[in-house]
């Protein structure tokens, strides 16, 4: 006849509490993000109109769209995508494929992890003195879009290094066995294999550059400008920047205004995930091993 | 008349270390063109490293330390500036089958076409050969297209063979490879062994005595890193010269 002793019934209350209070967590987490959407909705969706996606802001911005800032944030992020993932890419690959375990890889990845943990604000500065002034960009979309890149290039070397990882020695041994040399491996069987995750770090990235305001405002982001830019050496509204000074900035905006762009951002990052998620499943569907 | 025999592979002092432990060695043998030669002994006798320096595998660890020299056709291994051109000689098939995330098809075609061959007949051809010379063509004839990695681990074992097969190795390392395979199908891949030996070297790394004794014509005994004995098989069977062979094939240990 089976008997709980008293450890089996202590230890079955530890994991029902232990259990509940890991589940008020995960709520805890979700409440606001379900109230920041909330609000947005609330306060900015009727805000959001044909004429509000597609106009010039007027009035001294209190009036009008935020076309100019939409178009602005493909922009930069666009440029920044274009610099920032095959610097990125060919980073970690020779960092995963090619490099030994040495003091000097040892020291690239520390650099790299650090290079995450600056601010964004001090990369704005290097982007100012590096790209605005030594290099003489101007304040233009080539320079704002190069900080980015270097802001979010350890994202994109981390998440793509993650992703070849994942991928099983064993193969690879197979492949080099045969006389592969190292890039008809990466060619054959290593990316294949890795691009889902490789492209899940890539979208992520977009959604966080197309946030980004500090590294932007002094590089490249115009306070009011309503055109849209024809190069990477014209300045350009941004969705970030412009959000933050009509909230701050300038004086008698209706509240609604700022809601709204804060929910077209948002949108457009939350859409950029959500691609991520279903491409990610999609090519779970397919996993080969 | 029969031609003397040709030296394939000249093992001359050979060690291994892993970190400051050693592994194998030295160890000094030869194995002869078109032979089958076997290697037999328990576990941890150093058996897969020594295969790990044909086609320097070694490599691959950077814990792993060769010294010693491993000569094909009379030339140091490591003396090949290309060693990819070294290894698409050696074929390797490990105990552990490895489909690669590809078509069957691609699997096998992978090698002639990272070699250059770009006829889809040709690669056809070489497809069916291997995957028939390793008793899988009835079974996937009509899937090819479906993914290698996806088979029955005894069905990646044969593609693995099939595999290396379709590099035309001069010589072909067996690890183990009956490890996931049925009885029936290790007999049908056997037969395939001793025929393909006019062809190619075989050296064949085996924990079953038994297979040794009914395939290879030589044999040697590795022990904790030694190699105890190497001779002609039934020679190391029924007459072998050191008492911990004799041991061993019997069943004392092991």
């Amino acid at each position: 006849m089976f008997q709980a002793t008293p450890l089996n019934a202590q230890s079955y209350g530890a994991e029902k509490r232990v259990r509940t209070l890991f589940g008020l967590m995960t709520l805890v987490l979700g409440l606001p993000v379900l109230i920041i959407l909330g609000v947005l909705l609330v306060k900015g969706g009727p805000a959001i109109s044909v004429d509000f996606l597609l106009g010039d802001p007027t009035n001294g911005m209190t009036e009008g769209g935020i076309f100019p800032a939409l178009v602005g944030t493909v922009w930069l992020v666009a440029v920044a995508l274009l610099v920032s993932v095959p610097v990125g890419v060919a980073a970690a690959l020779y960092l995963s494929e090619y490099a030994a375990d040495t003091w000097l890889t040892r020291i690239i990845n520390l650099a790299i992890i650090n290079l995450a943990g600056v601010p964004s604000i001090v990369h704005a500065l290097f982007g100012v003195g590096a790209f605005v002034l030594f290099f003489k960009f101007g304040t233009s979309i080539l320079a704002a879009s190069l900080t980015l890149a270097i802001m979010t290039l350890p994202v994109v070397i981390v998440s793509t290094r993650e992703a070849l990882q994942a991928v099983p020695m064993a193969f690879r041994e197979a492949c080099w066995n045969m006389g592969a040399t190292r890039w008809q491996t990466i060619r054959k069987v290593v990316l294949p294999n890795a691009v889902s995750g490789i492209l899940t770090g890539v979208i992520l990235e977009v959604s966080r550059t197309a946030g980004e305001t500090a590294p932007i405002m002094f590089t490249g982001a115009a306070f009011f400008l309503p055109f849209l830019p024809l190069s990477v050496y014209d300045q350009t509204m941004a969705l970030s920047l412009h959000l933050f000074v009509i909230s701050t900035q300038v004086p008698n905006v209706p509240e609604s205004l700022p809601y709204g762009v804060a929910l077209v951002l948002i949108g457009m990052v939350l859409s950029m995930n959500a691609l991520s998620i279903g491409f990610r499943m999609y090519l779970r569907g397919r996993k080969k091993w | 008349m029969v031609s003397p025999p040709v030296d394939k592979l000249s093992i001359e002092g050979l060690s291994v270390h892993y970190g400051d432990e050693r592994a194998i060695g030295p160890l000094d043998f030869t194995i002869r063109q078109n032979e089958i030669f076997g290697i037999i002994g328990p576990a941890n006798s150093g058996k897969t490293s020594f295969l790990r320096t044909l086609n320097r595998m070694n490599e691959f660890n950077p814990e792993m330390r060769v010294t010693g020299t491993v000569k094909m056709n009379g030339r140091d291994v490591n003396a090949w500036r290309n060693v990819y051109a070294l290894r698409r000689r050696i074929g390797v098939v490990f105990p552990l089958p490895v489909g690669l995330p590809m078509s069957i098809y691609d699997n096998v075609a992978l090698s002639p076409s990272l070699n250059g061959v770009r006829k889809k007949a040709a690669l056809d051809e070489v497809v069916e050969r291997c995957l028939t010379r390793a008793a899988l063509w009835d079974e996937v004839k009509d899937r090819l297209h479906t993914l290698g990695s996806l088979l029955s681990g005894g069905q990646q074992q044969r593609l693995t063979i099939a595999r290396a097969l379709s590099q035309d190795p001069e010589v072909l390392l067996l690890d183990e490879f009956s490890i996931a395979v049925d009885p029936v199908t290790t007999m049908r891949i056997e037969a395939v062994l001793r025929e393909l030996k006019e062809e190619m070297t075989i050296v064949l790394v085996t924990n079953l005595v038994q297979q040794a004794r009914r395939l290879a014509d030589r044999t040697a005994f590795f022990l904790m890193g030694e190699c105890v004995e190497v001779g002609p098989t039934e020679q190391l069977f029924t007459d072998a010269l050191d008492p911990r062979t004799k041991g061993y094939v019997e069943g004392d240990y092991g």
